[in-house]
């Protein structure tokens, strides 16, 4: 008999009823944030309770202020956000759900503090408030995000009706080469499938590239499956999990009830000889850094590449599609994209602000100095101060990088960090989408070594010659 | 939520593709609680400009100011799982939004919300698009129970829905009341994977 697929034995231990093919799903873990106050407001107009608190984790991150922690919450200038803040500890504490919040040495983003946390473990079914929760499928889990109603009904009952998805598997064989990251591989995985190749799928990434990254790496990769249209990316579990899940505060303690955990989660990799609905290899080694120069995430390239140029895009769909972006952007048909001048330059959000990304732009920062303002803004508490200890704060600051406390900042731009209209930003986030950084800022999605390289050039650059010399 | 059953009005065609939740409801707004102010909030940085005066755009013009139903292009609703795009649409008055493909997510909220989310063929949304674009405030018909849509001059198009979002939208169905009637099974179930997956509860 065909084997199973990873996905389909996590889907299978998880099916309570099937509805004529509406299946109602049992909810092992679900994260929140500030902005789970509709699912909240919906819960309450529903006069229900949240069903199983200890399987709720909530952080403040959306919404928390990244230049300084003085005065703790009441220190937010702006009672608009103050409130956001507020709202969720007020939330949390009435209903009993666990909150990582802004005086919690361990607060960050939702797709950062649950892994590091040992919350985020294979086998699980994880149903977060937010679309990149596809992150935690890095540890061979199952994790998509959700709206509103849909988290409202997650509280209320642990339990979320879904249909079944269809299946892709993404194979890069080879090896990431010298200055090329996770970033850049998904990135030219998105470049090939489309903005809408994963709709309707889960993703499973497998082939040595991809076993060959960190766990780090391997959050990276599944983070941005949600840009190819699929709510969920996964990565099989195997020595290099296990390896990072031993002593986390929630992971299975050691000895009797670790030896059950490994065992179950050894089951789960696909088997040999299942059957995906797609299939779409790379060469991992052919992958070289990439940068977006468009208004989606599809639209992107090699650095040593050009923009479009018009001229060529027969279809006039495309065409025009193409031109629209350029226009967005203020770029030029046919440019080289290395002669791009950027006004700044952010390092963080939960795609790129864990300290393997982090390590990866300090190391690009000690060559020299930053000619546009450059922020860091790490991903948790708990990387700021693992950063801090290995000195690459001093990195940073010493080559005029602004070093700044954990949340989502200039990714979704709502706690006050924001470009300016037309500002151009080099970005280690997930979305070039139009204003997504700020009503009118232009985005340009890359890697965190090659946002380091883009500030001490002040334009986008290949970071491998920065390195080589 | 409000049943959905049918609907005959005026559609406004939305050329560009790839239209994410970002420009239906940009991010900021949302803090906004559920509300009329998410009238103004849809498609908010095309339609206004920083000093509140209105842009060039289809949504601010008559007839297309009292549209409900939306005829758009291929991957409507990318990106953030944030229902307050769903929020917008709803508070604009847009009851149906018709499409070649939905992000899946975007799909689902709209689902719950009372709006019904229609998939027919890229050649079919281009063509209502065209007759919309000819003729502003030409009026398009949608039947949840026979599954059909009927475009300006009268041309009726099946589309396909699972009957279990359709009884939903149908009859304006609550998840939580569908799921109260397995409230065994799942107790049942917790139990024995409780059991099964004891270092999942210990901490």
């Amino acid at each position: 008999m065909a084997g199973k697929t990873m996905f389909e034995k996590i889907w299978d231990h998880h099916v309570i009823v099937d509805e004529e093919g509406e299946l109602l799903l049992y909810v092992d873990r679900a994260y929140i944030h500030e902005g789970s106050s509709h699912a909240f407001a919906a819960l309450d107009a529903r006069n229900r309770t949240v069903a199983r608190p200890r399987q709720v984790f909530a952080h403040a991150d959306h919404y928390v202020p990244t230049a300084t922690r003085k005065g703790g919450v009441e220190g937010i200038a702006i009672p608009e956000i103050r409130n956001m803040v507020k709202l969720l500890q007020a939330n949390t504490a009435r209903h009993g759900v666990t909150l990582f919040g802004i005086d919690d040495p361990r607060q960050g983003i939702l797709h950062i503090v649950p892994p590091e946390q040992g919350i985020t473990q294979p086998g699980l079914l994880i149903v977060g408030a937010d679309s990149h929760t596809s992150t935690h499928g890095a540890f061979g889990s199952l994790a998509f995000g959700a709206g509103a109603s849909e988290v409202m009904h997650v509280m209320a009952t642990q339990q979320l009706w879904q249909r079944k998805p269809a299946t892709l598997r993404i194979m890069v064989s080879g090896k990431l080469g010298f200055g090329v990251s996770a970033k850049d591989l998904i990135l030219a995985i998105i470049a090939k499938i489309g903005v809408f190749g994963g709709a309707g799928h889960v993703l499973e990434y497998a082939g040595t590239a991809v076993t060959g990254l960190t766990m780090e790496g391997r959050m990276t990769l599944c983070n941005m499956s949600i840009e190819a249209g699929a709510r969920a990316g996964m990565v099989a579990p195997d020595d290099t999990t296990y390896a990072y899940m031993e002593g986390r505060p929630y992971a299975p303690k050691k000895g009797a009830e670790w030896a059950r955990a490994l065992e179950s989660w050894k089951s789960l990799p696909t088997d040999a000889g299942a059957a995906f609905d797609k299939e779409v290899s790379l060469d991992g080694g052919a992958v070289a850094p990439m940068v977006t120069w468009g208004t989606n995430p599809e639209q992107g390239a090699a650095v040593t590449g050009k923009v479009p140029d018009v001229r060529d895009i027969r279809d006039d769909n495309k065409r025009a599609e193409t031109e629209a972006a350029l226009d967005y952007m203020g770029l030029q048909s046919g440019m080289s994209l290395q002669d791009i001048k950027v006004d700044r330059v952010f390092i963080g959000s939960c795609t790129n602000a864990r300290i393997e990304d982090l390590r990866a732009a300090a190391e690009v920062a000690r060559l020299g100095k930053a000619v546009v303002p450059a922020w860091i803004v790490p991903g948790s508490g708990t990387v700021k101060a693992q950063a801090e200890k290995e000195g690459l704060d001093r990195i940073f600051i010493t080559a005029g990088f602004e070093w700044r406390e954990p949340g989502c900042s200039l990714c979704t731009a709502i706690n006050g960090d924001q470009l300016k209209p037309g500002e151009r930003c080099a970005s280690t986030s997930n979305r070039n989408f139009r204003g997504r950084q700020g009503t009118g800022g232009r985005t340009h999605l890359l890697s965190p070594a090659m946002a380091a390289a883009a500030a001490l050039k002040g334009r986008l650059t290949d970071v491998r010659e920065l390195l080589k010399s | 939520m409000q049943p959905f059953t049918n609907l005959t009005g005026i559609a406004v065609p939305i050329d560009e593709p790839n239209i994410d939740t970002n420009q239906l409801c940009p991010t900021r707004f949302n803090k906004v609680p559920r509300g009329p102010r998410h009238r103004d909030i849809l498609f908010h940085d095309r339609r206004f400009n920083t000093d509140g005066s209105e842009k060039e755009h289809l949504l601010n013009v008559e007839p297309f100011k009292r549209a409900q139903i939306i005829v758009a292009n291929r991957n409507w609703g990318g990106g953030s799982s944030r229902e307050s795009a769903v929020y917008a649409l709803y508070e604009f008055g847009i009851r149906c939004v018709i499409a070649p493909s939905f992000a899946d997510i975007h799909s689902n909220n709209c689902a719950k919300n009372g709006l019904l989310p229609v998939v027919l063929p890229d050649a079919v949304c281009a063509a209502i698009r065209k007759q919309l674009n000819e003729n502003p405030g030409a009026t398009v018909s949608v039947d949840l129970a026979a599954q059909t849509v009927t475009d300006t001059q009268g041309k009726s198009y099946r589309f396909e829905i699972h009957p279990v979002r359709k009884k939903c939208l149908l009859e304006g169905l609550d998840d939580i009341a569908r799921t109260a009637q397995y409230g065994d099974r799942f107790e049942a179930f917790e139990a024995a994977y409780k059991k099964e997956r004891s270092w999942l509860y210990t901490s």
